[in-house]
């Protein structure tokens, strides 16, 4: 047991645990954010919000949740730090190998997707500590900074948007290869199910992404 | 057919190498990749210019001997053979031909196209084997083993030892080589007895050699010259992750 934690089976491991419960939570966030797209001034927004950060259990869940962020993102560049050690001299003609085009760039698309939380950081959980300012943006909405007014700014402000699109490109990009990756991992390959999974990572890869960039599409075209 | 090779030359681990340009000609499509060659070299030789070194022994796809990687692929462009087997009628006439030696730090290069792939079996003495006691030989029917079992302990036991899992993966990772040696004697009542200790100590080698890790891309199974599947990685992650538990 004292070496699992240290090996790179163990490591992998619960860097794919910890994936798969960033993806249930992608899924709940999502639904939190969908309420945006209901035209009651943010009322069933704000009454999700409220329920997010002030429930004990998800207050919970959330000291979970930044240890499953930090495992994943800690595992993930120590594994692929090791991985380029392990082949110092590199190829002059590069891989011609039949493999998933997503899978050869997760250090790549998993980078840009913690740039994404970063900035998602800053213009939200920081501002809730009171350690950021509030965003302002094109569209001024009126009132304390609560969620609701701040996401509002931000979705109507057309580069933060579109910039916001362009990241959830990069999320799908990571989760196509991530959920059924995570389940090869987790030592789950079979001849039946393993399709199954396949399609339902692509699915999820497809489909959450799109819920969030919907928001901000919705706010570009339709508000 | 005529060819520009384009092939790795190192006087050995410490200097420094390049690639050198050679033009060969009137190679018969027959040929196969190892010939054509032999047929440089002989003609390196006439010149009294040093041979290309590349490892090869019984040329029938069945030692794991011959490596090199070709063009960007290991046993070059062909699916499920090893370089032996590949025939020149699979470029076409005037192709320009790479040819590099497998890259990964596990793998320190000897000369030329040679590397050391000593650390496979450093990982096999690990493990890779059943204790056999003295005694009898037992009946080859007293110990029932299902068809569905054995073929599958039949096809991970095809595995060679190429590393032509660990030149293809972009981590320079030996988990498909490592899960075949496993899952070849963890799918067998015999192999049952010592399967922890196995697993553990064959991957903590694997590990401490400096191979990468996996990130499930797939390239090994495209590559091996035997198709082993991946599916044997996940039964190696099985039995890590058993072995651990209990």
């Amino acid at each position: 047991m004292s070496n699992f934690f240290t090996s790179s089976l163990g490591k992998k491991l619960m860097m794919s645990l910890a994936g798969l419960f960033l993806c249930v939570f992608l899924v709940v966030h999502l639904g939190i954010n969908l309420l945006l797209l209901r035209s009651d001034g943010g009322e069933w927004f704000r009454i999700g919000v409220e329920f997010m950060t002030t429930n004990i259990l998800i207050k919970i869940m959330e000291i979970f949740l930044f240890g499953g962020f930090l495992l994943h993102i800690i595992y993930g560049v120590i594994l692929q730090i090791q991985s380029w050690l392990a082949r110092p001299t590199r190829y002059a003609v590069t891989h011609n190998s039949q493999t998933s085009f997503f899978s050869k760039y997760m250090i790549h698309t998993g980078a840009v997707v913690f740039i994404f939380l970063a900035l998602h950081f800053v213009n939200f959980y920081f501002v809730k500590l009171g350690w950021t300012e509030a965003p302002t943006g094109d569209k001024v909405v009126e009132g304390s900074h609560d969620f609701y007014n701040m996401a509002i700014n931000l979705f109507s402000t057309k580069a933060y948007a579109w910039i916001y699109i362009v990241f959830m490109v990069f999320l799908s990009f990571h989760l196509q290869h991530a959920f059924q990756s995570a389940f090869q991992t987790m030592g789950i390959n079979h001849k039946k199910y393993t399709p199954i999974i396949k399609a339902i990572g692509t699915i999820y890869a497809i489909a959450v992404p799109a819920g969030f960039a919907g928001i901000p599409i919705y706010y570009l075209f339709f508000y | 057919m005529d060819f520009t090779l384009k092939i790795w030359r190192q006087e050995n681990a410490q200097a420094k190498g390049k690639f050198v340009t050679y033009k060969i000609s009137k190679i018969s499509e027959d040929c196969s990749f190892l010939e054509m060659l032999d047929q440089l070299n002989e003609q390196l030789v006439d010149k009294f210019d040093h041979p290309v070194c590349f490892d090869h022994d019984c040329r029938e796809g069945i030692c794991g001997m011959c490596s090199l990687y070709i063009n960007g692929r290991p046993h070059g462009n062909d699916q499920g053979i090893t370089t032996c087997q590949l025939h020149m009628r699979k470029f076409k006439d005037g192709d320009t031909i790479v040819i590099e030696p497998w890259r990964a730090k596990a793998f320190p290069l000897i000369k030329d196209l040679v590397v050391d792939r000593v650390a496979f079996d450093k990982i096999i003495q690990e493990g890779g084997y059943v204790s056999v006691n003295t005694g009898g030989v037992p009946d080859g029917n007293a110990i029932p083993i299902s068809k569905e079992k054995s073929d599958l302990a039949m096809d991970a036991a095809q595995c060679i030892g190429c590393g032509a899992c660990v030149a293809t993966c972009k981590n320079a990772s030996a988990m498909l080589f490592v899960s075949a040696k496993v899952s070849q004697l963890a799918l067998l009542p015999q192999g049952k007895l010592e399967a922890k200790k196995r697993v553990e100590n064959m991957v903590s080698k694997m590990d401490e050699l400096g191979f990468g890790s996996c990130t499930n891309t797939g390239a090994c199974e495209a590559e091996c010259p035997k198709e082993i599947k991946i599916s044997n990685i996940a039964r190696l992650f099985r039995e890590y992750y058993v072995s651990t538990v209990s």
